[in-house]
C-alpha cells in the first residue's frame, strides 16, 4: 500500500487546484497493442479502472508505426490530455524530443526511463522486476522436487534478462546445488506473441529435467503456462497474476503492477508529480501473487521464507543484482 | 489504335478505382457504426488542413517516393523487385554506420555521404537476387522476397549484438550525433509567430526524394540506359537483337532499384527517428508496388500516387487518434485502396476502355 | 441452283472503336464447293470468320445457315449449327492423345470411358472416309504440324460439322503435306461438306477453290468463279490497282565473298541442337535466299550471324573472323562491323511496339555518338532523321511520336527495313522480310531488296513463302533440321524439287517421295523430343 500512499499524498494536496478536472488522461499503447495478455492488457485495466472508480473518462491509441509515437504525444498534448501516459521503454525517446515543447502537460513513461533534469514535466516509473523474479525464484527451488528449474524469456532484451537474473539469484539463494535453464523466444517483438514456440522451448526444458518454469515471455508465456500444465508440472506467470489460468499448476506469479501505475498516474490529473518513480518490493510496484488458485501449492514453509526473503530485501539485508545496471548478471550466463 | 486517350489511362483510372476503394471503406466504416463522412472529414482536416499534418504526409510521401521510383525502375526493366523492404532495411544500416562512425562538421556533408551509403547499401543488397536472375534464372520475386527475411535478420543480429548501447532494450543503435541530424520542415519553415510544421517528421529528404524522381525521369528518358532498360522491359528478344545486354541490363537495374530503396532509410532513419530502430521501414517498400502501379511507373504518377498513400497514413492516425476505428481496420481501408489501384487495375480499365469505344462508336 | 446456300451472309459490318473492320458484307457460299476468301492483312476476313464463329457479334446484318436465319453469339451455337473452324494456331492440348483432343468439350457424359469408345469407332471412320489417318492414342506433342492439322479437322467433323472453316491452313505445312490437305479437302468437298478457305496466297485459290471472294479494306469487292479468273486480276481486286506479281531484276553480277559461314552450330535453351553445322557463302551483289518450313534453323541461322545468340563454328565477314561468343559477340558489335540485320519477327525483335517510331529507328543503334549530346541522348537530332527517313521510306502516317504498335505491319516493316539500310552495311540480313505486309509494301520491300543487290551488298534472305525465294534468290539454299539439305539455282529447279528438299529427302532417297517425307520428319521429331526430356 506504500504505492497508493505514495500517489495519493501528493495527491490530496492538490487535489482542488482549478483546472485539474478539466483535462482528462491519455493512455498511448506500445506497439504490441492493447489486447497481448500482459503488458499492454494491464495498462488498459488500470485505465479502465481509473475510469470505473472516479466516473472519469480517457483517451487512448494503439500505435501502427514508429513516426506515430511523436505523433500521438503531441496531438494529445495539443488537445488537452493531461497527464499523458505511455507503455513500454520505447516511448521514452519520443518523450524526451516532445515533452520540452508542452510544458504544461504531464508525460509518464511505464518502463521507460526520460531524464527529469531535463523534462522536468516527465514521470518515469521503473519496476525492480529483478526483485520480483527473486522471490518466484525463491518460490521455484522450494517447489522444484528434480533441482532443476526453467526461465523463459519473450524477446532478448535487458529488461526480460533482469527478469531471468533476478530469477536466478532467487534460486540459487534458495538451493545452491540446483540448476537454471534460460531460454530467450527469439530476438524481435515477435518474441512478445509466439505461444507455439513458448510451447516448444517449455518442453525442452521439461525434458532437461525443469519441473518449475518462469515465463516472462508476454503472449509467448500462454503456451509456456500451457505446456507445463500438460506435462503436470509447475509454472510461474508474469505481470499480472496469471495464476487463474492453469489452477493448482501455476505455482505463482511475478507481480508487476502496471495497472496502479496507470491507475494512479491518471487519478492524479494534471498534478501529477514527476521525476523517476522506482517500484519495487517496499513500494509494492513488484511482488508474487497468491489466491485460491495456488493456495495448496505454497506451504507454509515456503511462504514464511518468501516473506523473510522480501523482508531481507526491503530492509536491505539483501541486495539483488539488477542485471541492467551492468549489463551482466553473477547467477545465470547467457 | 490505342483503345482509349491516354489522359482517361493516366486519370480516370486511378481515379475511379480510388472512388472504389472509398465507397468500400464507407461502407467498413458504417458497419461499425461509425460516420464515413466524418472520418473522411477528420483524415482531410488531419491531412492536409494544419501544417504538422502536411508535415507528417510528407513524411510518408517521401518514403513512397523512394520505394515507389526503386519498383518502378525494376518494372521497366521488367522485374518485380519485392525486396524494396529489405533493400530499404539494409540501406537504413548503411545510414547508421555513416552516421555513428564518421565524425561529420555539417548535416549537409553527413547527408551526401549517408546517401551514398544507402543507396550503395541498398543496391548491394539487390545485387545477388539481381546476379540470380540474371545469370541463374532464379525468380526475383521469389529471392527478393527472401531476401527481406535474410536484411530482417540481418539488421536485427546487428542491432541487437552489435550496434546497441548497453543497457538499452531497444534493438536500435544509439541516437546519431547531433551534427548529422537533419533540419525538419519545422527548422525550415516556422518563425517565432508561425510555428509551421510543428513537431512533423517530414524534413529535407522530401526535396531529395523529388529530385530523384527528376534523376529518375532524366535516366529513363533521355539517357541510353533508360532506353535501353525500357527495351529490354518491353520485349527481351528484341534486347538481345539490338545488343543489349540482358545480364548487364538486370544487374543495373537492380543496383537502381535497390539504391532507391535503400535511399528511403535516409529520410526514416537519418531524418525521423536520428537513430536506427529494427522496424524502419514498416512496410513502405510494399507500399511502393502500389505506388508504382498507380503511378504507371511514371515519376509524376508516382509523386501522386506517393501523396495519396502519405494522405492515408496520416489521416489514418487520425482516424486512430480520435475515432473508436480499430486500427486493424484502418489497415483494412487501406489495404482496400491498394487493391483496388494496384491489383484491381484491369478491374476498371476494361469496362471503361469498351465505354471509350461506344462513345467513339457513337461520335 | 435451286438449293439454299450453305451459308449467307446479309450486311454484316463490324466497327471497333473508329475502325470499320467489316462493312456490308454480303456472301453467299454454296454447299459442296470450296469458297475461298482472299484478302490482304487487315481486309476484314479474320473479324468475318470471327463473326461466323460466334467469336464477335455483328454490328448489323444477319446470318443464314442452309436458308435459315441463324444467332450465333458464341461458338457453342456455331457449332451446333454445323460450323466447324480450324485456326491458324492449333487449340490442341499437347500431353493429351488425339482421342481426349477429339472429344474434349464434346463429352457424352460425366464419365469420359463410353465417349472415347464412341470416339474411337467414329474416327475410325472418318478417317477411311477423307484419308484423314491418324493414330488415335499418340500425343499430340509426338506429332507433326500436318497430323496436328488433321486433328484439328478431325475434331470439327466429330462435332457433325458441315461447314468447315480453315484459316491460312498451310502457313505450317511443307509443299508436300499442303499438298496432303488439299486431298483431304477435295475428299470432304465429295462428301458434300462446304468448305471456307481463308489464304493469302493466290496459288492456292486458284489450285482448290471453286468460288473465291476478294475482300478490301473491310468490304467484299467482288466474287468471282476461280475458273473464270486469274491471279492478276485477284491481285488486282485485294489491293485496288495493278500489281506487279513478279520483281523485275537483271541478271546478279556477284562479287567478292562477303561473308563466308563454316560448321555454324548453335543449341538452344532447352538444349535442342539448332543449328548442326551450316556452311555458306555470300558474295557481293548477290541475294541467298534460304528456303524451308518454319522452325528448322532459319531462325537461329539469321540470330546467330546477327548476335543474338552465341554460336560455334566460324563467320568470316570481308576475311575477318567474327567472336561468335563473349564479348564483341553481341548485336551491337556485329552492326559496327558492317552486318544489318531485319528480323523475322518485327513484333518482338525488330521493334519495341510501346516505343514511339523516333525511339524505333535508332533502336540498336542507339549507341552512335550521333544519338547523344553528353551523358544524354540527342532526342531533338533523332526525332529529326527519324522524320527524314519516314519521308524516303514512305511510312504513313509520317508521324514520328506514334508507337510503332499504331503503324500497320507494312509500315512497321519499312520502319525497320531504313533504320537497317541507311547505315551503309555490307551483309543485309532479312527475315521473311513480307509476313505480314500488305502487297502494295510487298512491292515496295521487293524493289528496296533488289536495289541494294545492285549496290552491291552481300544479302542473306530468309522467307517460308517460296514464291518469295524464287522472285527475289540468285541462289537458293534449302535449310531442313538445322542442316543445309542443298543449294539450287532458281531457274534450275521448281517448287516439287525444293519441296522435297525442305522435307529433308535428298536426291538419294528421291525414288518413294512420300515415304523419305515421313521418316526424315519422323527423325526429326524424334530428337527433338529427345531434347526436350
Amino acid at each position: 500500500m506504500t504505492l497508493m500512499t505514495k500517489f495519493l499524498g501528493t495527491g490530496a494536496a492538490l487535489a482542488l487546484t482549478a483546472g485539474a478536472a478539466l483535462a482528462d488522461p491519455a493512455l498511448i499503447y506500445d506497439l504490441g497493442g492493447k489486447f497481448d495478455k500482459s503488458f499492454n492488457e494491464a495498462a488498459f485495466m488500470g485505465a479502465e479502472e481509473y475510469a470505473a472508480e472516479t466516473g472519469g473518462s480517457y483517451k487512448d491509441i494503439e500505435l501502427q508505426s514508429e513516426a506515430q509515437r511523436e505523433q500521438a504525444l503531441r496531438r494529445f498534448a495539443e488537445a488537452g490530455f493531461n497527464p499523458v501516459v505511455t507503455t513500454g521503454f520505447s516511448m521514452s525517446s519520443p518523450i524526451s524530443s516532445v515533452a520540452a515543447d508542452y510544458p504544461d502537460t504531464k508525460f509518464v513513461t511505464i518502463d521507460g526511463y526520460v531524464d527529469p533534469s531535463e523534462h522536468p514535466n516527465v514521470l518515469s516509473i521503473l519496476f525492480s522486476e529483478h526483485e520480483g523474479s527473486y522471490l518466484t525464484g525463491v518460490l521455484a527451488a522450494l517447489a522444484s522436487d528434480t533441482g532443476t528449474v526453467g526461465f523463459i524469456g519473450g524477446m532478448d532484451i535487458p529488461l526480460i534478462r533482469k527478469f531471468a537474473c533476478g530469477y536466478a539469484q532467487g534460486v540459487l539463494a534458495t538451493n545452491p546445488d540446483a540448476t537454471v535453464i534460460s531460454n530467450m523466444t527469439g530476438t524481435t517483438p515477435a518474441a512478445w506473441n509466439d505461444p507455439v514456440k513458448g510451447t516448444e522451448l517449455a518442453s525442452a526444458q521439461i525434458s532437461q529435467g525443469a519441473d518449475v518454469i518462469f515465463a516472462a515471455a508476454g503472449g509467448t508465456g500462454i503456451g509456456v503456462l500451457q505446456a507445463a500444465a500438460d506435462a503436470d508440472i509447475l509454472s510461474v506467470g508474469v505481470d499480472s497474476n496469471q495464476n487463474h489460468l492453469h489452477p493448482g499448476k501455476v505455482l505463482t506469479s511475478m507481480l508487476k503492477r502496471v495497472d496502479v501505475a496507470v491507475r494512479e498516474s491518471m487519478a492524479q490529473g494534471a498534478d501529477l508529480e514527476t521525476g523517476v518513480m522506482m517500484l519495487g518490493l517496499a513500494e509494492n510496484g513488484v511482488g508474487y501473487a497468491l489466491d485460491d488458485n495456488n493456495a495448496d501449492l505454497i506451504t507454509a514453509e515456503m511462504k514464511s521464507a518468501v516473506d523473510a526473503a522480501r523482508e531481507q530485501i526491503i530492509a536491505g539485508e539483501v541486495t539483488v543484482h539488477d542485471y541492467s545496471s551492468d549489463d551482466s548478471c553473477p547467477a545465470l550466463s547467457f | 489504335m490505342d483503345k482509349m486517350p491516354a489522359w482517361a489511362d493516366a486519370v480516370l483510372v486511378p481515379l475511379i478505382s480510388i472512388l472504389l476503394a472509398a465507397l468500400l471503406s464507407a461502407l467498413v466504416i458504417l458497419a461499425i457504426g461509425e460516420s464515413p463522412l466524418d472520418a473522411l472529414t477528420l483524415m482531410i482536416e488531419g491531412a492536409l488542413m494544419r501544417s504538422s499534418g502536411w508535415g507528417y504526409t510528407l513524411y510518408y510521401t517521401t518514403n513512397f517516393i523512394f520505394t515507389g521510383l526503386c519498383v518502378a525502375v525494376a518494372f521497366h526493366a521488367r522485374m518485380f523487385n519485392i525486396g524494396g523492404e529489405g533493400q530499404a532495411m539494409i540501406g537504413g544500416l548503411g545510414v547508421a554506420l555513416v552516421c555513428l562512425f564518421i565524425p561529420f562538421p555539417h548535416w549537409s556533408v553527413a547527408l551526401l555521404v549517408a546517401t551514398l551509403a544507402a543507396a550503395v547499401f541498398g543496391a548491394l543488397w539487390a545485387l545477388i537476387p539481381a546476379y540470380l536472375q540474371a545469370k541463374r534464372g532464379s525468380h526475383i520475386v521469389i529471392t527478393t522476397i527472401m531476401f527481406n527475411f535474410i536484411a530482417a535478420a540481418v539488421l536485427n543480429y546487428v542491432l541487437v549484438n552489435l550496434l546497441r548501447p548497453t543497457g538499452a532494450m531497444d534493438p536500435a543503435t544509439a541516437t546519431f550525433p547531433a551534427a548529422t541530424h537533419l533540419p525538419t520542415f519545422q527548422d525550415m519553415f516556422a518563425t517565432p509567430d508561425n510555428p509551421l510544421f510543428r513537431g512533423a517528421p517530414a524534413n529535407v529528404t522530401f526535396f531529395l526524394a523529388v529530385l530523384a524522381c527528376v534523376a529518375f525521369w532524366l535516366v529513363m528518358w533521355r539517357t541510353r540506359l533508360g532506353y535501353e532498360i525500357r527495351a529490354f522491359g518491353h520485349s527481351e528478344s528484341a534486347a538481345k537483337y539490338a545488343g543489349i545486354s540482358p545480364v548487364r541490363i538486370t544487374v543495373v537495374a537492380m543496383l537502381m532499384s535497390g539504391g532507391l530503396a535503400g535511399m528511403m532509410a535516409l529520410n526514416t532513419t537519418m531524418g525521423e527517428a536520428e537513430r536506427l530502430v529494427l522496424n524502419a521501414t514498416e512496410g513502405a517498400g510494399f507500399i511502393g508496388i502500389a505506388v508504382a502501379l498507380m503511378g504507371r511507373s511514371h515519376p509524376v504518377g508516382i509523386f501522386l500516387a506517393a501523396l495519396l498513400f502519405g494522405f492515408l497514413y496520416q489521416g489514418g492516425a487520425e482516424l486512430a487518434l480520435w475515432t473508436s476505428i480499430p486500427r486493424e481496420l484502418i489497415t483494412v481501408i487501406q489495404a482496400l485502396v491498394i487493391l483496388f489501384t494496384g491489383a484491381l487495375d484491369n478491374m476498371v480499365r476494361m469496362p471503361l476502355e469498351r465505354v471509350f469505344l461506344a462513345l467513339r462508336k457513337g461520335a | 441452283m435451286t438449293q439454299a446456300p450453305a451459308i449467307e451472309l446479309k450486311g454484316i459490318s463490324k466497327a471497333f472503336g473508329p475502325v470499320q473492320a467489316n462493312k456490308d458484307i454480303n456472301v453467299r457460299v454454296m454447299p459442296g464447293t470450296i469458297h475461298g476468301i482472299i484478302g490482304e492483312n487487315g481486309a476484314g476476313k479474320s473479324t468475318l470468320m470471327s463473326i461466323l464463329y460466334g467469336f464477335y457479334k455483328a454490328d448489323a446484318g444477319e446470318i443464314f445457315v442452309a436458308g435459315r436465319k441463324t444467332d450465333i453469339p458464341n461458338s457453342q451455337a456455331a457449332i451446333a449449327a454445323g460450323i466447324g473452324m480450324v485456326f491458324q494456331h492449333f487449340k490442341l492440348v499437347q500431353n493429351f492423345t488425339v482421342l481426349e483432343n477429339v472429344i474434349l468439350g464434346a463429352e457424352d457424359g460425366p464419365m469420359l470411358r463410353p465417349s472415347l469408345a464412341r470416339a474411337r469407332g467414329v474416327l475410325k471412320q472418318l478417317s477411311e472416309d477423307y484419308e484423314l489417318s491418324v493414330d488415335p492414342d499418340q500425343l499430340i506433342e509426338n506429332l507433326s504440324v500436318g497430323h496436328q492439322q488433321r486433328v484439328e479437322i478431325l475434331k470439327a467433323l466429330y462435332r457433325q460439322a458441315d461447314i468447315l472453316i480453315l484459316d491460312e491452313p498451310t502457313g505450317v505445312l511443307t509443299p508436300a503435306e499442303a499438298d496432303h490437305l488439299f486431298r483431304i479437302l477435295d475428299g470432304l468437298r465429295a462428301q458434300g461438306k462446304t468448305i471456307i478457305l481463308i489464304t493469302h496466297k493466290l496459288r492456292e485459290i486458284m489450285e482448290i477453290t471453286d468460288t473465291v471472294s476478294v475482300m478490301r479494306r473491310g468490304g467484299m469487292t467482288a466474287t468471282v468463279k476461280t475458273a473464270e479468273t486469274s491471279p492478276e486480276q485477284l491481285a488486282e481486286l485485294m489491293v485496288g490497282r495493278k500489281v506487279l506479281l513478279q520483281v523485275h531484276k537483271t541478271p546478279a553480277r556477284p562479287g567478292a565473298p562477303v561473308l563466308q559461314i563454316d560448321d555454324l552450330r548453335h543449341t538452344d535453351r532447352h538444349g535442342v541442337e539448332r543449328l548442326r553445322g551450316v556452311s555458306l557463302t555470300v558474295h557481293a551483289g548477290e541475294v541467298l535466299g534460304i528456303a524451308g518450313v518454319a522452325g528448322n534453323g532459319q531462325s537461329e541461322l539469321l540470330e546467330a550471324i546477327g548476335g543474338c545468340v552465341d554460336a560455334s563454328g566460324s563467320i568470316l565477314l570481308n576475311g575477318k573472323a567474327l567472336p561468335l561468343s563473349g564479348p564483341g559477340s553481341d548485336g551491337a558489335a556485329r552492326r559496327a562491323a558492317g552486318i544489318a540485320h531485319v528480323p523475322e519477327d518485327r513484333q518482338t525483335e525488330g521493334l519495341i511496339m510501346p516505343f514511339t517510331a523516333w525511339e524505333n529507328t535508332v533502336f540498336g543503334y542507339h549507341r552512335d555518338p550521333a544519338c547523344q549530346t553528353g551523358p544524354l541522348m540527342n532526342n531533338a537530332a533523332i526525332k529529326q532523321q527519324a522524320q527524314d527517313k519516314m519521308t524516303r521510306y514512305d511510312v504513313r502516317p509520317p508521324n514520328p511520336a506514334l508507337a510503332a504498335r499504331n503503324f500497320s505491319g507494312g509500315n512497321q516493316q519499312k520502319i525497320v527495313l531504313a533504320r537497317e539500310i541507311e547505315r551503309d552495311p555490307d551483309v543485309l540480313l532479312i527475315g521473311q522480310p513480307t509476313r505480314g505486309v500488305d502487297i502494295g509494301a510487298i512491292e515496295f520491300i521487293h524493289k528496296e531488296i533488289i536495289r541494294l543487290r545492285d549496290a552491291g551488298k552481300a544479302i542473306l534472305l530468309v522467307s517460308v513463302e517460296l514464291d518469295e525465294i524464287f522472285a527475289l534468290s540468285d541462289r537458293i539454299a534449302v535449310m531442313f533440321d538445322g542442316k543445309i539439305m542443298g543449294e539450287r539455282a532458281p531457274e534450275s529447279t521448281d517448287q516439287t524439287e525444293l519441296g522435297l528438299l525442305m522435307a529433308g529427302v535428298t536426291a538419294s532417297q528421291a525414288g518413294d517421295p512420300i515415304a523419305a517425307v515421313d521418316a526424315s520428319l519422323h527423325q526429326k521429331e524424334r530428337r527433338e523430343a529427345r531434347a526436350h526430356d
